[in-house]
């Protein structure tokens, strides 16, 4: 057993796979240097030709990655910041992810998005501060954001080893988190959720960095209330079935996510769960503001789903099933 | 008698080779002008009628094993490299023997088994792939090299320059070949791209020249130099074809009725129509048999389209991934 920091796990995860398959390599900004620390001393040990630095021309890179991935390479693409997936959304989006129904199942295009520093982080304001998960999983692209470093190796993993491009997203309030861990790390299957803390009363489904967020939550308002802690690990796809069995015993629905309100990702699981279960309380969701993220540091916690959200939506959710 | 699914060798360059893959494109696109305005091919296509020695040339000096990237104007290449008009016809007509299943149509007609990484609808969009697929053959020791197709509007394009300056970094075998036929849609090239492409090329340090698009046999001649480059480890071309479109920007223009050009221009330039001047160069009689054999594929090809089942609607999301995932569906 070992402490492992989240970001060391995916630096584990990827030299794993490295180790096992050769035709694994990763492209990005600085990743010899490995200013993100994922590809920490990758160049060493596997040559530069499997870990290449980009130009910083993010759409040629990754349609590069498709290039590689369609004659049969497994491309890892580090985006250095996440928004920078906005400026190479095409290549993600209608052409990478399309690629296979177009050609009729002719394509596979096995590339692995990894966005290392997701979401804000105190003081980079605007434009470096999004989660945009949950836009890819609108366009369909497999997208992961695990929550804890155990869940960051094996889903990286199964990235990589994915035919379909996926997108794995570690938020920057998670990279120096630490967990105990043995020296063999189960696999996780796509389309898999956990639940970190069973509960009978309210389902509170949480994603990336909100899950220890939601935990405190959970552990400040038992026994008072039964929360289930639930962890959707991948978005797309999401492991739908496991949600209905939790919210089938609770009855009630709290969703946390820290992306956008509007058409967004929380919107989207309550409006899958009414659709098909009648929920005992009227449904809540805990979200970002639909708003860039301002930078003076009181503003920023301001638009951020903050614990003290979750514990009210979950004291009323709760509530209005009491005194009904 | 031809088989429909099996294309006859296209690889020669001599003149009456190439004049016959110009004339096998021509006769395809004026066929696939008749289906669609028979709404026997749904949705709208973009003709290759004029550019045809462009395609032919550039094919002809590659191998088979040896990479493409296309346009939305696309059919002339996937033909040029080696696809076989049935399956091409029946992918344009939606059927599952088409190339794609039915999947891709004109836009995304694509044979990975030719090396064509697809033809595709966004302006310069598959250029990168050709950087990523001879990084990556190159890797696997195959000396690949790779032509990328685009128009005179994609020199506006910004992944264009970020292509060109990465091919030319890492010395990569890709030919950029520029299809100039005057017009973005509607827009003149002279209001698409500033100053000289060629020199712009030059800048990165890319070999690059100016080549009378309309003659399959300089075009041939120009691509074999820059594939001698690329397969010698020179690094990256670039082609500026001059070459003009007979037909609109897509078959709506006609009922749109855009005047952006003359008739008077059209004329001109098809006065240097590509077939003539191959037509030009060789016997009468072997000419006359080149169209009969075209003819014959054509029929075959016309005839295995139109006999290829539609594809099943319980089937509408198949191939999504490659993983075989299931999408969620609408309703």
């Amino acid at each position: 057993m070992a402490r492992v920091r989240y970001i060391e796990a995916l630096s584990r995860a990827l030299r794993d796979e490295m180790t096992a398959d050769p035709r694994v390599v990763v492209l990005g900004e600085d990743v010899r240097q490995s200013l993100r620390r994922i590809t920490f001393n990758l160049a060493m040990e596997f040559g530069e030709h499997r870990v290449i630095d980009t130009p910083l021309a993010e759409q040629a890179a990754t349609g590069f990655a498709t290039g590689a991935a369609l004659l049969g390479w497994r491309p890892v693409l580090e985006f250095q910041v996440p928004s920078l997936l906005y400026v190479a959304f095409d290549q993600v989006i209608n052409q990478a992810q399309k690629l296979s129904i177009m050609t009729g199942g002719q394509a596979k295009v096995p590339v692995t998005y990894i966005f290392p520093g997701s979401g804000a982080r105190l003081g980079l304001a605007g434009q470096h501060s999004d989660h945009p998960y949950a836009i890819l999983a609108q366009a369909g692209v497999k997208t992961v954001v695990p929550a804890t470093p155990a869940d960051a190796y094996a889903l990286f993993r199964t990235a990589i080893r994915d035919d379909d491009p996926v997108a794995v997203f570690a938020p920057a309030a998670l990279l120096g988190s630490r967990e105990e861990v043995g020296d063999e790390i189960a696999p996780v299957p796509l389309g898999s959720a956990r639940v970190h803390r069973a509960g009978t009363d309210v389902t509170l489904v949480a994603i990336g960095h909100l899950v220890p967020t939601a935990r405190a939550v959970a552990d400040r308002i038992a026994p008072s209330i039964s929360v289930e802690v639930f962890d959707p690990r991948s978005i797309y796809p999401f492991d739908w079935d496991a949600l209905r069995a939790s919210v089938a015993k609770t009855g009630r629905l709290v969703v946390a996510d820290d992306t956008g309100k509007t058409i967004g990702l929380a919107a989207e699981i309550i409006a899958t769960i009414v659709e098909e279960i009648r929920l005992r309380a009227t449904p809540r969701r805990v979200t970002r503001a639909d708003v860039a993220v301002p930078f003076a540091p009181v503003l920023e916690r301001a638009v951020l789903p903050q614990e003290e959200a979750i514990l009210a939506a979950i004291i009323e959710v709760a509530g209005e099933a009491a005194a009904a | 008698m031809s088989i429909p699914d099996v294309a006859p060798d296209r690889s020669g360059a001599d003149a009456a080779s190439l004049y016959r893959t110009v004339r096998t494109i021509r006769r395809f696109e004026e066929t696939v002008e008749e289906l669609t305005a028979a709404n026997e091919i749904p949705g709208t296509v973009h003709l290759y009628i004029g550019e045809e020695a462009v395609a032919a040339g550039v094919c002809a000096a590659l191998r088979r094993e040896d990479l493409i990237t296309s346009t939305h104007r696309g059919h002339g290449h996937v033909i040029a490299k080696g696809a076989a008009l049935g399956p091409m016809l029946a992918e344009l007509m939606g059927r599952t023997n088409g190339l794609n299943h039915g999947r891709g149509g004109s836009m995304h007609v694509a044979d990975l088994s030719l090396g064509v990484l697809g033809a595709n609808g966004i302006v310069a969009g598959g250029i990168p792939f050709a950087l990523g697929a001879t990084w990556a053959a190159a890797q696997d020791g195959d000396n690949r090299v790779a032509a990328a197709f685009f128009g005179d509007g994609g020199l506006a394009q910004g992944l264009l320059h970020e292509c060109m300056n990465w091919a030319a970094l890492w010395q990569l075998p890709v030919i950029f070949v520029c299809e100039d036929n005057g017009y973005a849609v509607s827009l003149p090239a002279s209001a698409s791209a500033a100053g000289s492409p060629i020199a712009r090329a030059e800048s990165y340090g890319i070999a690059a020249e100016e080549v009378d698009g309309m003659d399959a046999e300089q075009v041939h001649a120009a691509a074999s130099a820059a594939v001698e480059r690329a397969r010698a480890g020179d690094g990256p071309s670039y082609l500026h074809m001059k070459t003009y479109r007979f037909r609109g920007h897509h078959l709506g223009e006609a009922v749109l009725k855009l005047a952006y050009r003359t008739d008077e221009e059209i004329a001109r330039w098809q006065q240097r129509d590509p077939a003539l001047i191959l037509a030009s160069r060789i016997e009468p009689a072997v000419q006359v048999a080149i169209d009969e054999e075209v003819e014959k594929e054509l029929t075959a090809a016309i005839e295995y389209a139109r006999t290829g089942p539609l594809p099943d609607p319980r089937t509408a999301t198949d191939y999504a991934y490659a993983s075989g995932l299931r999408p969620r569906k609408g309703s």
